[in-house]
């Protein structure tokens, strides 16, 4: 009925590397398939970023002829704010029934919960902006086959996924933490905010590298520093 | 297999667990009595790597806190006083999942043996939210023991069992313990000592007041000398 | 739990009070007559103001960093007294820094002929502003004394080293903000040298607001700690 316990089944087996990626997507799955299953995230993400991108458009009265500057400047406003709705409910679901202490009993590094979550969050923004681009390419008569736009969108995404989950846990042990998060989250994003909107602004107009680079460079400054601090982080925040 | 000496937890300014030495040898079954408040849940997630200890050391699994804590949890099952269950993925998601943050060989067998033993395979498949509250408390047991741990911390386990289910798992422990696995079980509960303990530590106010051995449970006068051992404890504490 | 009690007021503070009080009269006095003014084109009489705002900007500054490195040091090594060091030193650097905020408005004022612009150092210091003041958001919202003050640590590393990205973010626009001291565009508005006579009188404004700022922040820690034994007593006497 029952195997007595067994070194052939145990996770310490398990090269510590493979064990700890292991976990990281495993966190990835597990998130996607919840997500998968009531459909409740995305949806309201999207929405949420199609309306604002419209009340930026009415509000500024922008249309087909406005710089690339200022349209990216709407486009990344809007993925800050539909952002926060994401990490809010990612580290949500960990509240329910204490779902969190169960990934803190996995026999690995904390850390791979970070960086687990923080993949998972990156992945919803981008899929939310897959849908929020042809919109937002029609609205301002934008090519969206600019790779140089989609690697600044990639970027973005990751640096704001990577400080945004380390502030979202420590948002989800306080009080009001739906207002919280943000409060905590965009005086530490304007860096990321900055430099997308002009990286983004600048391929879309077809700008040489060289003005672009120093955007492109804070962020990918940033995309390699936050995930660092996050790591080192992690762990104090999750702690009891 | 567990060894607590000079345990202390504080919250705040909260002294909540005090002076706590406990050891626990394989294939021992102890269960942790006392009212509620006393601490035992601290003292399981402590032992469970959960928690951080503010005094003393712990030693799991022959790894020692916090150092190699990470290779203690690949031995340690552990059920808390929520399910940590994912409400919106079924059971068998659920198991899939934590199967995978273990590294459980041969998951899929696992599982179905564990869906089988408690009387879960047939809705295997459905959410866990609509779940009664027994069946997650099932559920949970069996996440808890599906990568056959070498200890397991239990937090009143029976809490929701319908009889059957109750001995299905009275059966299923006194099994583990027969095999080596080393058992904590935490409980308020005396007729679950008096049925399934090898070895009472009684805990009351953060202290461990008293430990029995299987013989004096079964006398007649062991509830009234569990009550003398818990007003001792109250008046202890109040010197405090 | 081992407590310094707190003891009554030490006489080095008392004399620091004074000592604090003696060397802003004398700043001002400095400063409204000792320093010359400037060209017109830097502002004339306004100009002044210089001394006021250079002060607390890097005082301001500095303040924030001792907070962030006494949180780097409470993470090492848990001591309630880092936690009320840091929360003492981001309120001391909030009222600077927003006393430099309104003392560069009033200066632009009649130099750019605006009370405000976007230009890096301006929003760079809105920016560490907003993240300080989410410093103390935070703290509000997390009743475990031993969690807030973690996160707060946290927060306030975090804060620490965003800022000098922000400021790297928006180094690509051209800034209007005079160059005093330091490299920068000199053609921008309101850029002069200074005199023997003025560089005195910043070091000595520099001097003054660093002392007054130490005895803040010191009679701060000691409420601080205060309310910590406070706190102790209370829940003792709830057991």
């Amino acid at each position: 009925m029952i195997e007595p316990y067994g070194a052939h089944s145990l996770a310490a087996n398990m090269p510590r590397a493979s064990a700890y990626l292991a976990v990281v997507g495993a966190i990835v799955r597990k998130d996607l398939a919840v997500e998968w299953r009531s459909r409740q995230l995305l949806a309201s993400m999207l929405v949420f970023a199609l309306l604002v991108i419209l009340i930026f458009n009415f509000a500024l009265e922008l249309d087909a002829a406005t710089r690339s500057e200022l349209s990216a400047g709407v486009l990344w406003a809007t993925f800050a704010f539909a952002g926060t709705l994401g990490l809010n409910r990612s580290m949500a679901m960990e509240n329910d029934s204490r779902a969190l202490d169960g990934l803190l009993l996995a026999p690995v590094d904390r850390s791979a919960i970070y960086f687990g979550k923080a993949l998972a969050n990156v992945s919803f923004m981008l899929l939310v902006a897959l849908f929020t681009l042809p919109v937002y390419s029609i609205l301002y008569n934008v090519d969206l086959f600019n790779a140089g736009l989609l690697l600044v969108l990639v970027l973005g995404a990751w640096g704001y996924s990577a400080i945004g989950t380390l502030l979202a846990a420590m948002a989800m042990q306080a009080r009001s933490r739906e207002v919280l998060l943000p409060v905590l989250l965009f005086p530490l994003l304007l860096p990321v905010l900055i430099a997308a909107v002009r990286a983004s602004g600048f391929f879309l107009e077809g700008l040489a590298l060289a003005y672009i680079w120093p955007s492109l460079n804070l962020l990918i400054v940033y995309a390699v520093t936050m995930p660092a601090l996050g790591y080192m982080f992690f762990d104090f925040i999750v702690e009891e | 297999m567990i060894a607590a000496r000079g345990l202390g937890k504080r919250f705040g300014y909260r002294l909540v667990l005090e002076s706590v030495n406990l050891k626990v040898n394989p294939g021992e079954l102890v269960v942790l009595l006392g009212p509620n408040g006393a601490g035992k849940s601290t003292l399981l997630r402590i032992l469970a790597s959960l928690s951080r200890p503010t005094f003393g050391e712990v030693e799991v699994a022959g790894s020692r806190f916090p150092q190699q804590a990470a290779a203690a949890r690949a031995q340690i099952g552990f059920l808390g006083h929520k399910p940590m269950l994912h409400e919106d993925l079924s059971a068998r998601q659920n198991l899939i999942f934590y199967a995978s943050l273990y590294g459980v060989k041969r998951p899929d067998a696992r599982i179905k043996e564990l869906l089988n033993l408690f009387d879960l395979d047939p809705r295997r498949h459905e959410p866990v939210r609509t779940f009664s509250r027994g069946m997650q408390q099932r559920l949970a047991v069996a996440r808890a023991m599906l990568h056959r741990p070498k200890v397991l911390l239990l937090d009143e386990p029976h809490s929701g069992l319908d009889r059957e289910a109750i001995t299905i798992l009275d059966g299923l422990l006194r099994d583990l313990a027969k095999k080596g696995t080393t058992i904590l079980l935490a409980t308020h509960d005396l007729q679950v000592a008096q049925r399934l303990a090898q070895r009472v530590e009684v805990l009351a106010a953060g202290r461990l007041a008293a430990s029995w051995r299987r013989r004096q449970l079964a006398s007649r006068q062991f509830p009234s000398l569990y009550d003398r051992a818990l007003r001792r404890a109250q008046l202890g504490g109040q010197h405090a | 739990m081992a407590s310094n009690s707190v003891q009554p007021k030490p006489r080095l503070l008392s004399a620091l009070d004074l000592t604090s009080v003696v060397l802003m009269l004398a700043a001002t006095w400095m400063v409204f007559f000792y320093a010359p003014s400037a060209q017109p084109e830097a502002g004339g009489e306004a100009q002044r103001i210089f001394y006021f705002h250079v002060s607390t900007g890097w005082i301001g500054m500095a303040a924030f960093i001792s907070a962030a490195v006494a949180g780097v040091v409470y993470l090492i090594r848990p001591n309630r007294k880092w936690d009320v060091f840091s929360v003492a030193a981001v309120e001391i650097g909030l009222v600077y820094s927003f006393i430099n905020i309104a003392t560069g408005s009033i200066w632009a004022r009649p130099v750019w002929n605006t009370w405000w612009t976007w230009d890096p150092r301006l929003v760079t210091a809105t920016v560490m502003q907003l993240t300080f003041l989410a410093y103390l958001l935070l703290r509000q919202s997390i009743e475990d004394p031993e969690r807030r003050a973690r996160f707060g640590a946290i927060y306030a590393i975090l804060g620490s080293l965003t800022v000098p990205l922000t400021y790297l973010s928006i180094r690509i626009w051209r800034t209007i903000h005079p160059v005093v001291i330091g490299s920068g565009d000199p053609s921008a508005q309101g850029t002069f040298d200074m005199t023997p006579l003025m560089l005195q009188t910043l070091l000595f404004s520099l001097l003054a607001f660093t002392v007054f700022g130490l005895t803040l922040l010191w009679h701060r820690v000691r409420l601080g700690w205060l309310g910590e034994q406070v706190e102790q007593l209370r829940l003792k006497a709830m057991r």
